[in-house]
């Protein structure tokens, strides 16, 4: 009822495609732009949920559960390499005492 | 049809905290946009009925990862204004990756020749959590028991990551 109603009120799937893009370039402007690594890690965050949008949308426009259930998968993957980025990140900020990732260019040292 | 405007809405509502998630100087306050984007995708996901993932999205995302990322700033004290001046060049220069990024991604799509949407009786049954979990257990079992693998792994790797430093320290 609510779907029908939704894809017949002028509302298209290319809507719903610009949208997922102009997310999806915001993070990847964030990556380019942003020093702060923390910053990074969510612009991720930002672009996953961009592709997550997406798959939903195709999911529902062609009526499958199986574009669901990946976004589903995307984010038990998303919260593990949230956790492991996080966890490194503040050994890094032990070493240097910064989350600026332009001190982060030599690992050895 | 109101829908539509709603769609509007949310859409613009979406794009502008996800720009301020990037523009604002203040890491706390980026995570709280971060916060409020999550959730307009949560209200996007209610419109395109997807119940089960609107909600998984607000506990798993809203809830737990940005937790973890606020948890981590507090501990990092980044509270004091020290983020370095960016170079006007990057800033042209990323402005610029982005914007084409977005004019070839969308350029490309308006060439895309899509299906119809399959919209009957069954398609409305399709976000909610019983037609989900059959099929999640169903085809895709080998997936959800590998994840699980995948979490140990990345609890492993946490621990042991925390643990060396302690190591380190005695």
């Amino acid at each position: 009822m609510l779907l029908a109603t939704l894809f017949e009120s002028g509302v298209k799937i290319e809507h719903y495609m610009v949208l997922a893009t102009a997310l999806f370039v915001i993070g990847v402007f964030g990556v380019l732009y942003r020093k702060n690594a923390i910053i990074l890690l969510m612009c991720i965050e930002l672009m996953l949920n961009a592709v997550n949008l997406l798959l939903v949308a195709f999911s529902t426009y062609f009526g499958q559960a199986d574009g669901q259930l990946f976004v589903f998968f995307i984010m038990v993957v998303a919260a593990a390499e949230a956790t492991v980025g996080l966890s490194i990140l503040v050994l890094l900020y032990r070493n240097t005492r910064s989350t600026d990732i332009r001190l982060f260019n030599k690992l050895k040292n | 049809m109101s829908l539509d405007i709603l769609f509007y809405i949310l859409g613009g509502l979406t794009i502008g905290t996800a720009l301020m998630v990037v523009l604002s100087k203040h890491p706390v306050r980026s995570v709280l946009y971060l916060v409020l984007t999550f959730f307009l995708i949560s209200a996007n996901y209610v419109l395109m009925n997807a119940q089960f993932i609107a909600i998984v999205n607000i506990i798993v995302y809203a809830g737990a990862i940005m937790v973890l990322f606020l948890f981590v700033l507090m501990l990092l004290n980044l509270n004091k204004e020290n983020e370095p001046k960016h170079s006007p060049l990057m800033t042209i220069g990323a402005a610029v990756a982005g914007g084409g990024l977005f004019l070839v991604v969308v350029a490309a799509m308006r060439e895309a020749i899509l299906a119809a949407p399959m919209i009957d009786a069954n398609s409305e049954q399709v976000g909610l959590v019983e037609n989900l979990g059959k099929v999640l257990f169903t085809k895709y079992v080998l997936p959800f028991e590998v994840s699980s693998i995948l979490f140990l792994a990345a609890m492993v790797g946490a621990v042991l990551l925390a643990k060396k430093e302690k190591q380190t320290i005695e």
